[in-house]
């Protein structure tokens, strides 16, 4: 053990005056969370409507201001005619037009249920369907406030939705455990595959095998400083993200401490066997970014959702650490999912690490021969 | 002194390595004297470093035997590791690191305890000469400087064999003149020194010698010995304005058999003792060529080396014809 502390100590030494290290460690990590927490946001607001109120009753204005003071709309346009109506959408002045047609006070002082128009620019599917559930939202409130004159008998069965957890359903609450999963990812595997890598590029790597050190000792001290750097800026994102995204911390400590070192432990056991790949930094690099960012990114459940993927590539994902890390995050930061729920996922995590850290020592060992 | 340390420190019985059809080792054998310096000596792809790395067990043979220091390196690679040193031509430091973290480090995978370590700590600054520089990285260090380091972190554990991989390459001549002087220190203290070069005026140095071409050993012997093989062939080295016309006349002569260019001279092996220098100079002059010096020289190891691997292409092609 005192050898391989001699690495891990030396190793330290190393990093703290390495300027290309420190920066993938902490910059990078920083970086991320800032770009992809304030950039990858599926919320939708101050979204350009035109109107077109053929009505002009007092009920009619109140429906337009229903629109305009939910703050998802800006209401930039009025229109006239169709004519307008078609060149508004196509110089993308409006991307959603509503159109109230005449006697919508009378039908409703009628207590005739009216009826409204609302056109939404379709080219980006995504948007338009959350456009259409603001839009469709916005007019049933609104409708129920003219209620007790417009609806002479409730439905025999009404829908209250209430959603848990996060019940503004602000996506960054739920990509900001994906992007922990993401940096973490990204920085354990690159900086241990390239920290190896390197050594053997300067020749290092050959006078440590010539002293009597087995590969075991000089294979943990060479770890665990990236190990505890890899916690405590996985510790840092979650602390910056309460501050600046208010991201709940629902769950037990521990619990996300376990989810993170097994994490971890995979990641490095990944950058561990790419390390005894590749013969270069550079080739490290691009195997190290091909197995980790993009997996992590599109096949782990970060940004698409996994059940919605094909067939084949639902397989593939179980091979993909962060797809369990993911879940057990998510659990324990938004729901405060207790340990023993997450056991699985854990499990998967632990397999994971196991057959990485497995498969490197193999990979070492044979190596020195 | 024990009966272990008069016995040689290393012991090489046909051993070789292939790298799949490729033979970068073949059938060398050959033994290394206690306190000796051997030097093993050929170009670059010659099978030195190979033959280094098995003796260090690193790399394991695909056959043939070797002792390290009474151990049998294939059998047992890990405790052959405690007892030799080895230093590479890339003088292997932790750039990042100071003078004396380097020294720390070594120390700590050697498995040094704090008061020797202490105490070798102090040995290695003086014999580097970096007292004052124990804070500056080693990426700072000049190479003379970075090349004793690196011999000081290969001798920390003071082993008894030490393995120099062109120990001297990129490093002036001063430096590699003081450098020789600490390798003489530690073999008359008694280490065994196994030494490659491709600096055959450093290979004058050593006790003996070993010259390997294309993976086998092509001659063995003190300096002197090997010189032997240019008996009754006398050098007559030429200094002439035109060398390379010189060259081509004195192959056409019956005398000479083979030339070479050294620097701006010629030297010219003859086949007949009887010869003399200034009778080869007069064919020249004779045939326009003004010669400026003539003289018989004594063999160099550089001689020995080009006719050595010269015989040795020669019968390569006669195998294969």
């Amino acid at each position: 053990m005192r050898k391989a502390f001699a690495v891990g100590r030396k190793e330290l030494r190393q990093i703290s005056r390495d300027r290309r290290t420190l920066l993938i460690l902490v910059f990078v990590p920083a970086f991320f969370l800032l770009l992809y927490g304030y950039a990858l946001n599926w919320d939708i607001r101050h979204v350009t409507l035109a109107v077109q109120d053929r009505d002009g009753t007092p009920e009619s204005r109140a429906l337009v201001s229903a629109f305009v003071n939910s703050s998802y709309f800006d209401r930039v346009a009025d229109a006239y005619s169709p004519d307008e109506i078609d060149r508004l959408l196509d110089l993308n002045h409006a991307r959603a037009v509503l159109i109230i047609p005449e006697g919508f006070g009378r039908d409703l002082a009628r207590r005739q249920a009216p009826e409204v128009q609302v056109i939404i620019n379709g080219e980006n599917a995504n948007t338009a369907t959350t456009v259409m559930g603001y839009a469709a939202n916005i007019i049933r409130s609104a409708g129920a406030t003219f209620a007790p004159a417009a609806a002479p008998s409730p439905p025999p069965v009404s829908v209250e939705p209430r959603i848990w957890y996060n019940p503004e359903l602000r996506s960054t609450l739920f990509l900001v455990p994906g992007l922990i999963a993401y940096i973490l990812m990204i920085t354990a595997v690159i900086s241990t595959a390239i920290s190896i890598v390197r050594e053997k590029e300067v020749g290092t790597m050959e006078q440590v095998r010539m002293a009597p050190i087995d590969t075991f000792s000089f294979v943990v001290g060479k770890t665990i400083p990236y190990f505890l750097i890899s916690l405590a800026s996985a510790a840092l994102i979650v602390l910056a993200a309460m501050l600046l995204f208010e991201l709940p911390m629902r769950g037990n400590w521990i619990a996300l401490l376990v989810a993170l070192s097994l994490f971890i432990a995979g990641a490095l056991g990944t950058g561990l066997v790419i390390s005894t790949v590749a013969d270069t930094q550079q080739v490290a690099f691009q195997a190290a970014m091909l197995s980790s960012f993009l997996p992590t990114l599109m096949l782990s459940g970060f940004i698409f959702p996994i059940s919605s993927m094909p067939q084949a590539l639902q397989i593939v994902t179980y091979a993909v650490p962060a797809r369990y890390f993911l879940i057990a995050l998510r659990g324990i930061v938004l729901k405060g999912t207790s340990i023993w729920l997450l056991l699985p996922q854990m499990g998967a995590l632990i397999v994971y690490a196991a057959v990485m850290l497995g498969l490197a020592s193999v990979r070492l060992a044979r190596e020195s021969r | 002194m024990s009966a272990a340390a008069t016995a040689n420190a290393i012991e090489v019985r046909q051993l070789t390595r292939r790298f799949g059809q490729f033979v970068a080792v073949d059938d060398v054998s050959f033994d290394v004297r206690t306190g000796e310096i051997f030097g093993f000596l050929g170009s670059n792809g010659a099978g030195k470093s190979t033959t280094i790395r098995m003796l260090c067990g690193l790399l394991q043979p695909t056959s043939g035997t070797a002792t390290v220091g009474g151990i049998d390196v294939r059998r047992n690679p890990e405790s052959v590791k405690v007892r030799i040193g080895y230093m590479s031509q890339r003088f292997s430091l932790y750039e990042l690191l100071t003078v004396d973290q380097n020294i720390r480090f070594f120390g700590g995978i050697y498995g040094l305890a704090e008061a020797r370590l202490a105490e070798r700590r102090r040995f290695v600054i003086d014999m580097a000469g970096l007292a004052g520089r124990e804070t500056t990285l080693a990426r700072d260090l000049a190479g003379g400087w970075r090349q004793r380091l690196a011999l000081g972190c290969a001798i920390l554990h003071e082993p008894a064999i030490l393995f120099l991989d062109e120990p001297t390459g990129g490093v002036d001549p001063i430096s590699r003149r003081q450098f020789w002087r600490l390798i003489d220190a530690l073999s008359q203290a008694g280490v065994t020194v196994l030494v490659t070069t491709h600096y055959l005026d450093e290979a004058e140095r050593c006790h003996r010698v070993a010259l390997i071409h294309a993976g086998r050993l092509a001659a063995m012997g003190t300096p002197t010995e090997v010189k032997q093989v240019f008996a009754g062939r006398p050098i007559v080295e030429i200094r002439a304005d035109q060398a390379v016309d010189a060259m081509r006349l004195l192959e056409a002569m019956p005398a000479v058999e083979k030339t070479s260019l050294f620097g701006t001279a010629v030297h010219a092996v003859l086949r007949d003792p009887a010869v003399s220098a200034d009778a080869v100079a007069d064919r020249l002059r004779a045939q326009g060529i003004q010669v400026e010096a003539v003289a018989t020289v004594a063999p160099s190891l550089e001689d020995v080396f080009l006719d050595v691997i010269d015989r040795a292409n020669a019968a390569a092609r006669g195998t294969a014809a």
